[in-house]
């Protein structure tokens, strides 16, 4: 055991699995002898060879095509997308070709690929930097879309969407690249050090895809969240005194419905997070999936705390961001009836 | 100092519509044997000039001359003329049974044919082809069995892809046939990717990738030609310039300014022009680029040029945008006829072997038809289960899936 940062978490995951399959490489764009440019990917090339861990041209359709060329050839790529932000133009690529190879070719061909990108906001990275695309993804069929919170779930989770021979959307909240962010801005940041899920094996494990995680039981309250979130929403649970369970959800698509409906089964209330815009987000889906399944259970409306539906706004970072005061008052609405 | 005169906009329109003599006095035709055929080493810099000529083997009088030509045998040019025909008699008993109602689509290759069979028979067996949908000829030419490709048209409960695809877009990892996607472009960045992950493991097998006149101007043309370039990826970019993309004629897509193997050339990469009608031409480029990819020189884009003689597909009608004996016209004549000719000046066929072969491949293709209408069609009333929709949508189904396989099932 170690104690690593989600970035070595990640960086370990991929250092894990080139050394165990040689089909497995890595590339995309300042990946190599930089290693990346929030360093994710540092010193893989110089351990494992030029050909392993390479730089690509600026051009995520090719990076991507690329990558399922080599999937259907039998390797497992690993591509970094600089910027969630920047993967609109291999949409393409992801939604009609990856995404659908399998099916459109009776299991003929496949794309097992994984590709890594850091989303999401907090860092005052503009509309550029800060987006948080992940519904894009989950109404895809055919895509697995992954969301880690912690070093340690990053690593397993990294190396269980290298192993699955389906295509994954592996997005890294970059906000918590080096520390549980809570959402309280004003406050100095807590390093992961101080944090349990820092402690991370350093050989290979694995954290299965499509299940969530309870990462905070309680009575009061369900809530639903990934990434960056999760923090935000233990901080909100604090602030708040409300004995609300917090889901981790960490893959959404195939979301663990099991988790879901047990918990809000047994709260009556539910409080969906996400740092996305609101309309058409993910939290819609997750709001059907509670009143299809706990209908009967429920106690008061489902409350939803998301981005506003405005692009990302640079000098309003935290007017835009849901922090823990928005959560907090979510749940005592939720709760108050 | 300001300006004075207005601006206008050029939008290209072909030199001929509806009603119009076809007019072909813009389309350059070289001498046959008059282009070089330099070491497969040479510089690309140095040949930039072949992005501009047009390789021919066959002359008019169906000679073979000139430094392209590749020696084949006589019974590699009768099978090649074989697979051919087979690939026109196949496309022409599927349209047909298109318009008695049997499938809903199908895509002709006539005029084309030789692009497809010659440059699957100047590849290795085990190369990799990421065809569009006009390369029906490379499963032909591979042997792969008419019957499964009929069962893909008619989408019937032994369509290998199981009644998901569109008919005419097929898919054989066994004969190194790339599923085609339907979405335009797509698969040539992906052919540069399966080439270098070859390269990575140290394979000896390269990719083959092939693209419309009109695609290249969707953004992975560029990105394939980026990465094969940079990487110098084992793979032969083909362009298929058929002169129309559906309605739109190839200057459209910039063929009006320059050839579309130059654009090769801002890539560092070799460009050869090539007569696609020509099947000793065609081979013969299709092996100087194989041998080009195998000794680890990097990619090698072609440009064949062609004439799409029918239809984009049974869901098009030609009448109502170009003139209608067009295809009769095109200066470079017919792919199948040219090499019939080739083979007779050899001494090695005849109009009457050509009518007997023709009368074989008609029953053949008959007889596969017969068999495949045989196979229930999928749908409602088929003994297949419909909830197969949901398997390979993942590796394994989750349990959404699951579940509305269940509400369809009722």
């Amino acid at each position: 055991m170690a104690s690593m940062t989600m970035i070595q978490a990640l960086n370990s995951a991929m250092d894990v699995m080139l050394g165990l399959d040689p089909d497995v490489l890595i590339f995309g764009e300042d990946v190599g002898y930089f290693g990346g440019v929030f360093r994710v990917t540092d010193g893989l090339q110089k351990k494992h060879g030029l050909t392993r861990c390479f730089d690509t041209p600026i051009g995520e359709a090719g990076i991507v095509g690329v990558a399922i060329g080599m999937g259907a050839y039998g390797l497992r790529p690993i591509v970094e997308i600089q910027f969630a932000d920047y993967i609109y133009p291999a949409y393409d690529q992801l939604v009609s070709e990856a995404a659908r190879l399998r099916f459109r070719s009776a299991g003929d061909f496949t794309a097992p690929i994984t590709v890594r990108t850091p989303y999401g906001g907090g860092i005052f990275g503009g509309q550029t930097h800060s987006q948080s695309p992940e519904a894009l993804f989950t109404h895809v069929a055919g895509l697995t879309t992954v969301v880690p919170s912690t070093p340690y779930d990053a690593k397993g989770l990294l190396i269980s969407a290298v192993e699955s021979n389906d295509p994954i959307i592996f997005l890294e909240p970059k906000r918590i690249y080096n520390g549980p962010f809570d959402g309280h801005h004003d406050r100095p940041v807590t390093p992961w050090s101080r944090h349990p899920a820092s402690e991370v094996p350093e050989g290979y494990y694995t954290v299965p895809l499509g299940k969530a995680a309870v990462v905070r039981a309680g009575e009061a309250a369900t809530i639903l969240v990934y990434g960056a979130m999760v923090h935000v929403a233990l901080a909100a649970v604090e602030d708040s005194g409300i004995d609300a369970e917090v889901i981790d959800l960490r893959t959404l698509v195939p979301v663990d419905i099991e988790a879901i409906t047990a918990s809000v089964k047994k709260t009556g209330r539910c409080v969906i997070v996400h740092e996305a815009t609101r309309t058409s987000g993910f939290g819609a889906e997750l709001s059907a999936l509670v009143q299809e399944h706990c209908f009967y259970h429920l106690e008061a409306p489902i409350e939803r705390v998301a981005g506003w539906d405005t692009p990302y706004p640079h000098a309003f970072e935290w007017d835009y961001f849901p922090g823990p005061a928005r959560v907090a008052a979510a749940l005592r609405r939720v709760t108050e009836g | 100092m300001k300006n004075s005169r207005a601006l206008s906009l050029h939008v290209p329109e072909p030199r001929t519509r509806p009603g119009d003599a076809p007019d072909f006095s813009g389309v350059d035709v070289s001498r046959p044997g008059a282009v070089p055929r330099p070491d497969i080493a040479t510089d690309p810099r140095e040949i930039r000039d072949l992005a501009y000529g047009l390789i021919r083997v066959l002359d008019d009088h169906g000679e073979a001359v000139g430094p392209w030509d590749p020696r084949l045998d006589a019974d590699v040019l009768l099978a090649g003329l074989k697979a051919m025909m087979l690939t026109r008699a196949y496309d022409d008993r599927m349209y047909r049974a298109q318009r008695q109602g049997k499938t809903s689509f199908f895509m002709k290759s006539r005029g084309e044919e030789a692009v497809a069979v010659a440059q699957a028979m100047a590849l290795d067996r085990d190369d990799m082809c990421f065809p569009t949908y006009r390369q029906q000829g490379l499963l032909i030419a591979r042997g792969y069995p008419l019957i499964q490709m009929m069962n893909q048209v008619y989408s019937n409960e032994r369509d290998p892809m199981k009644g998901r695809q569109l008919p005419s877009m097929y898919s054989s990892r066994e004969t190194g046939f790339f599923s085609i996607s339907g979405n335009l472009g797509t698969q040539f960045s992906q052919a540069v990717g399966w080439a270098m992950a070859s390269a990575y493991k140290g394979d000896t097998r390269i990719a083959s990738g092939w693209i419309g006149d009109g695609a290249t101007a969707e953004a992975d043309f560029h990105h394939a030609l980026t990465f094969a370039s940079v990487y110098r990826a084992p793979v032969i970019l083909n362009i298929v310039n058929n002169q129309w993309a559906i309605s739109s004629f190839q200057g459209l897509a910039g063929g009006e300014a320059t050839t579309f193997a130059a654009r090769a050339i801002g890539y560092g990469l070799p460009a050869l022009r090539v007569d696609g009608n020509d099947f000793l031409a065609v081979h013969a480029a299709t092996a100087w680029a194989a041998e080009r990819a195998r000794a680890n020189l990097g990619a090698t884009v072609i440009e064949l040029f062609t004439y799409r003689a029918e239809s984009h597909s049974t869901s098009d009608d030609p009448s109502r945008y170009r003139p209608a004996d067009e295809a009769e016209r095109w200066p470079l004549g017919d792919p199948v006829a040219r090499l019939a000719q080739h083979l007779t000046v050899l001494g090695c066929w005849s109009q009457e072997r050509q009518a007997a072969q023709q009368k074989a491949l008609d029953d053949l293709v008959r007889a596969a038809q017969r068999e495949a209408e045989a196979v229930p069609a999928l749908g409602s009333k088929s003994s297949s289960r419909v909830t197969d929709m949901f398997d390979d949508v993942y590796a394994e189904t989750p349990w959404h899936l699951r579940q509305q396989a269940r509400e369809l099932e009722g």
